[in-house]
Formats: structure tokens, sequence, C-alpha cells
């Protein structure tokens, strides 16, 4: 077996990345990942895999016929199954495997990015989620657009859409690479085009109800392999906690410093900056956004997010007791590390695979072989999954915002807006493999972080503002989110994480200190809003102030929402 | 038939209840969040040793700090959950017969 210097940090690195300075950055380009042995009983796992969420694509392809069905599943899904669903939409496997490797790593610092990954959901529920079901059809550009010019505000919130689509993509994609390497020892190229076509086939015969099941599906096995993970680790302890995290700091080599938070934070700026983007870009994602609308009414709305910030926190626990199991279970144990060249055994440095893997070797400890492929397919499948719902929200945008509604002027039948969206399904799974292909020795780490905050930036303020602002006006939201897309991509490019890391340019040279924008960018969204609607005194202007009351009203009791269909 | 629809609502004064209850309710529960969750981030910043100070063995102040926002995170939801399903539901179905009748 081979050292594989930090392989999946580019997978991983991203949200760790956006409050380390760069120090995680400078691994994600390092080294090409090399291929481990063979590995059948995951493989053969994973196949399972296909051949279950390609039978729900058969079934669900019967299923979807019209507009409705293919982008928000018949609006029949209940709030419990999109919980789950919205769980597994966040249960990415750069979250599984990279908190559980911050926490080996670091300990503490692990809990923080959780945290911050999950406090967004208690306030899209009590801000955003029911007024966004009482207004919305398919996409976020629904409500953004629903009494404000809708050619310009569809384009605006399909350029988000996209860009944050594409950016997540581009970084779910060369995780499938490096993964298929490492859990299944195929070839990097493999996954890519394997992930592309089969997303393709989930999203275009299957529409949003085969989607929503296979994010379901992946949602339960990783849950339950985690479950496992975390039950087998408190067993070694007899669920003694204490005992736990005392075995942890005797054998850590930072020792009491895993129980409190680390060198990962650099600075008060980019500690508040990053729960900033964090926190509203989650109520800016397209493809967690457009889950609201697939079901009944508001109060499914509602419990949808409440089961899913269940799964999520409960999700988190286990990973910050999986990061502690990998320590007391893995650290004294030499099978899973390579020496260094002095013959020493440092176990941060030295772990198989890097410390992202320190999951998978945790899953092989506790539960052998079998659960060891168990929990490679599952890793492996939650990329499948998440990908497709990037498509989705993806293509929506594409056909639903921009060819039906800006190109086709509304003037479209259903079926040709089904057909362009299968269509650009395809041709944005083609870009995808194209794109995976042409990154796999990029750094790609910034890109969740910066999707983060294009989304907390250009998408949350418009949606936010054209729910509760009275006199929010087309020019306004324009002006305001645009500005918001273009800062914090500049700022990001500016920033050490591109500018240093990625450009090659001199260490603190950046002209853009700070390696998250969001602290900037989203409350300059916000003001050129403001500004540029309290300063518009066109007739339009007008005209929509006075369309306000109308949409609240339906906001607020659901009066005219879209219901659920027939079948 | 729509435009009667909206002026029978705003005109209803449960609907101007139910909209000052809910928003209240929404902002109360979310500056509890946001009160916790930057309470705890400018801890990280500013006094970062304040969460490593050992409360049970080697557990320090931290976990359970932690652990405490992940609970209330989900246990706010459901508060927020059980009101809304049950009285602001009630009070919106209210409106919405009156205004139909």
């Amino acid at each position: 077996m081979r050292r594989i210097p930090h392989a999946l940090a580019a997978l991983t690195a991203a949200p760790v990345l956006t409050l380390s300075g760069g120090v995680f950055a400078a691994d994600a380009i390092s080294g090409a990942v090399q291929q481990q042995a063979t590995n059948w009983t995951a493989i053969v796992m994973f196949l399972i895999f296909v051949a279950g969420t390609l039978g729900i694509t058969y079934w669900a392809a019967s299923k979807t016929k019209s507009a409705k069905d293919f982008y928000a599943a018949g609006g029949g899904i209940t709030g419990f199954q999109n919980g789950l669903a919205i769980a597994g939409d966040y249960m990415s496997a750069a979250s599984f495997l990279g908190i559980s490797a911050l926490v080996y790593t670091s300990g503490f610092d692990g809990l923080i990015y959780s945290i911050g990954f999950l406090v967004g959901w208690p306030i899209i529920l009590f801000l955003i989620a029911e007024q966004l079901r009482n207004l919305g059809k398919y996409t976020f550009a629904d409500v953004a657009s629903y009494r404000l010019q809708q050619t310009p505000i569809r384009t605006l919130a399909a350029s988000g859409s996209l860009v944050v689509v594409a950016l997540y993509l581009i970084a779910q994609m060369v995780g499938a690479g490096k993964l298929i390497q490492l859990l299944f020892g195929l070839q990097y190229i493999y996954a890519v085009v394997l992930v592309g076509v089969l997303m393709i086939l989930y999203v275009t015969f299957g529409g949003m109800l085969a989607t929503t099941w296979v994010q379901i599906i992946k949602a339960i096995l990783l849950l339950s392999g985690a479950s496992f993970m975390a039950l087998m680790v408190l067993v070694n302890y007899n669920f003694n906690i204490g005992a736990l995290f005392q075995a942890a700091v005797d054998m850590h080599p930072k020792h009491v410093a895993i129980m409190q938070p680390g060198t990962l934070v650099a600075d008060p700026i980019s500690a508040i900056s990053l729960g900033i983007a964090l926190m509203f870009g989650t109520a800016g994602l397209p493809h967690i956004l457009m889950r609201f609308f697939t079901v009944a009414d508001a109060k499914e709305a509602r419990k949808s997010v409440f089961y899913a910030t269940g799964f999520i926190g409960y999700f988190y626990i286990l990973t910050f007791i999986i990061g502690f199991g990998a320590i007391v279970l893995l650290m004294n144990n030499p099978e899973f590390f390579r020496p260094g060249p002095d013959g020493t055994i440092n176990p941060i440095t030295n772990m198989l695979g890097g410390t992202n893997m320190a999951a998978i070797h945790l899953a092989r400890a506790v539960g052998g072989d079998l659960f060891l492929g168990f929990i490679s397919a599952v890793a492996f499948a939650t990329i499948l999954a998440v990908v497709s719902g990037l498509t989705l929200a993806g293509a929506s945008a594409v056909s639903h915002d921009l060819y039906a509604s800006v190109f086709r002027r509304g003037r479209v039948n259903e079926q040709q807006e089904i057909r362009v969206s299968k269509i650009a399904t395809v041709c944005l799974g083609i870009l995808a493999i194209v794109l995976g292909i042409a990154f796999e020795q990029q750094n790609i780490a910034f890109m969740v972080g910066l999707a983060f905050a294009i989304a907390a930036s250009a998408n949350f303020p418009i949606i936010f503002l054209s729910m509760f602002w009275k006199k929010l006006t087309t020019r306004g939201a324009l002006i305001g989110g645009f500005m918001g897309l273009i800062s914090a991509t500049v700022m990001v490019i500016l920033g050490p994480t591109v500018w240093e890391s990625v450009l090659a340019h001199p260490k603190g040279s950046a002209p853009f200190p700070y390696d998250n924008p969001a602290i900037f960018s989203v409350p300059l969204a916000f003001i050129a809003t403001w500004l540029f609607s309290v300063t518009d005194k066109s007739r339009n202007a007008a005209s929509e102030e006075a369309a306000f009351e109308a949409q609240y009203i339906r906001s607020q009791t659901g009066i005219g929402a879209e219901g659920a269909s027939a079948h | 038939m729509q435009q009667e629809l909206t002026r029978k609502i705003r005109n209803n004064p449960k609907f101007a209840e139910l909209t000052q209850k809910r928003t209240k309710f929404g902002w109360q529960l979310s500056i509890l969040m946001l009160l916790l969750y930057y309470g705890f981030i400018l801890i990280v910043a500013f006094v970062p040793s304040l969460l490593g100070v050992p409360v049970y063995g080697v557990i320090t102040l931290g976990i359970p700090f932690g652990l405490v926002i992940i609970v209330s995170a989900f246990l706010l939801t459901g508060i927020y959950v059980r009101r809304a399903n049950t009285e602001f539901d009630e009070l919106n179905r209210q409106i919405i017969e009156e205004s139909r009748r």
C-alpha cells in the first residue's frame, strides 16, 4: 500500500479552508491520488444500490408525466420523506468523510463546522420556508419574480442558480473521481463517467420523484452505517463517554488541545464571515430550495425542516463520535498507517489514504471487510445522489426560468418545457463529465465555499426581500443580486485561497485578506438592493409595490398556492 | 373574485392577528438561535480558552455547549412547528373560511 497525501483534501477542504487561511488548500493539489487494490465487496454493494435506484427510476418514470411531476414530484412527497431527502442533500461525502477527518486531526474544531452547517435550518424554517412553499411553483425564481418583472429577475435567479450548481458539481465530480480510486480501486475517469451517466438516467427518466427517492435511500443507508459505527465505538467504552474522551486525549499527539478550539480559526472576521456564509448560504442553495415545492402545503414544508434538522443534527453528533472513535481505535493500530522515512508513525500525516480515510478505516476496524465495503459503497452513492439533485436544479433553471419564462415569455406548453429540461439535464451531465476530467489536477477546494458565499450574497437577499419588503423593485433586486454575485466571486478570487493557493502568487500577497467574503458581500447586496429600490421612481416600481399586498396574503395564508397533483 | 378575496382577508382582524403572532414568534426564535450561534462563534473567535475549561474529567465546556446548540436547533424547530401546525393553521383555516362566505 502506498501513502496518499491528503487524497480527499480536494473534496473536503472547502468548508475547512474558509477558516484555515489556506493551510488545507495546499494539500488539495498536492500529488495525484494513488489507486488502491480493487475492492470487490464495495463494488458489488454499490452495484446493488445502482440496480435498486434504477428500478426506482423505472417506477418513477411511469408516474412522471406533467411538468409538476418532473420538477416537483407531483407535490406528493410527505414532510418526513422530504426531511430525509433534504438531509440527504446536505450529508454529502465531503461532510461525512471531511468532518470526521477534521475531528480525527483536530478534535473540537470539527464540531465548530458541524454547528455552522446546522444552524441555517432553524432560520430557514422561522423566516422563509412557508412563504417559499406558498409562493413558489418549481424554482426559487418563481418566488423572487412573483411581482417583479419576469425577464430580468429570472435571468438573475437562473444565473445565481447555475453558478452555484456548477461550482458544487465540479467539486462533487472531482470528489467522485478521487473516491473511486481510494474506495473501489478503480480509475478516476470511470467514476466521472459513471456518475455522469447514472445521474442523467435518474433525472431525465425519473425527474424529481426518482431524484428524491435516490436521496432518501442514500440518507437511510448513510445514517444506518454511521449509527452502527458510533454505536460500536461507544460499546468499546461501555457507553462511558468520559473514558472515550480520556483515551482520545491520552492517545492523540495534540493531547488535551483536541478538547478546545484549535488553530483553524484564523481571526474573528473569518470566523464570523464563515458563520454568515454557512447560515444564509443554506437558505440560498437552489437544489435545497427546490425541495420545498415537492410537498403538498406549508404544513408539510414546516415538518420537512423539522425532520431535516433532526437528521442532520443527529448525523453531526455521529461524525463527532466517529472522529473520536477513529482516534482511539486507529491510532494504536499500525495496520492503518505507513511508517514515515524514519520508521516512526505520525498518526496525522501517515494515515493510509490521508486522514479523510479515517471514517473508512474505522468502518473496517469495527465491522470488518464486509462493513468496509458497505461504507465505501454508501460514500460513493452519496455523491451520486447529491449530483442528481444539483443537476435537476440546474436543468430547472434552464428550462423553467430561462427557456419558458425569459426566452419564450411564457408562451410554451408543458411538454416542450419538459423536453427542454431533459435536454438541459443531458447537457449538464456531459458538461459535468468534461469539467470533472478537466479539473482532476486542479485545486477545487475553494469551490464549495464559493458556492455558499454566492448563495448567501446573491440568492438569499433577493428571496428574503421579495417576501418581506414591500418596496423592493426590479431595478433594486437586479443590481443588488448581481452585486452580491460579482462581489462574492471577485473577493474569493482575490482572497488567499484562490490568489495564493490556486494562482500560485506568493503567500501574503492576496489583495483581499480573508478566505470568506460573506461578511462584506452579503451586506453589500442588501444595501445595494435597498438603495436602488428606494431611489426607483419608475411607474413599474409603483405597480410592483402595489402588487405586494396580494403576494403577502398568498404567502401568509397559502390561498392560491400550488396544491398537490391528483395522483 | 381574487381581488374580493384579498380585500376580505385584509379586512379580517384575524389576518392581522395571524401575521403578527407568527412573525413575532418566528423572529423571537430566530434571534434566540442567532444569539446562541454567534455567541458561540464570538467565543471561538475572541476567548477560545473559555471553551477549553474542563467540566468533567477531560470533557471541556465546549463539548456540552456545542451539543446544546445542536439539540436546541432541533428543539426550536420542533417548538415552532408544533405551534404553527396547530394554533396558526387553525387561525389560517378560519380566515380562509370566513373570506369565502
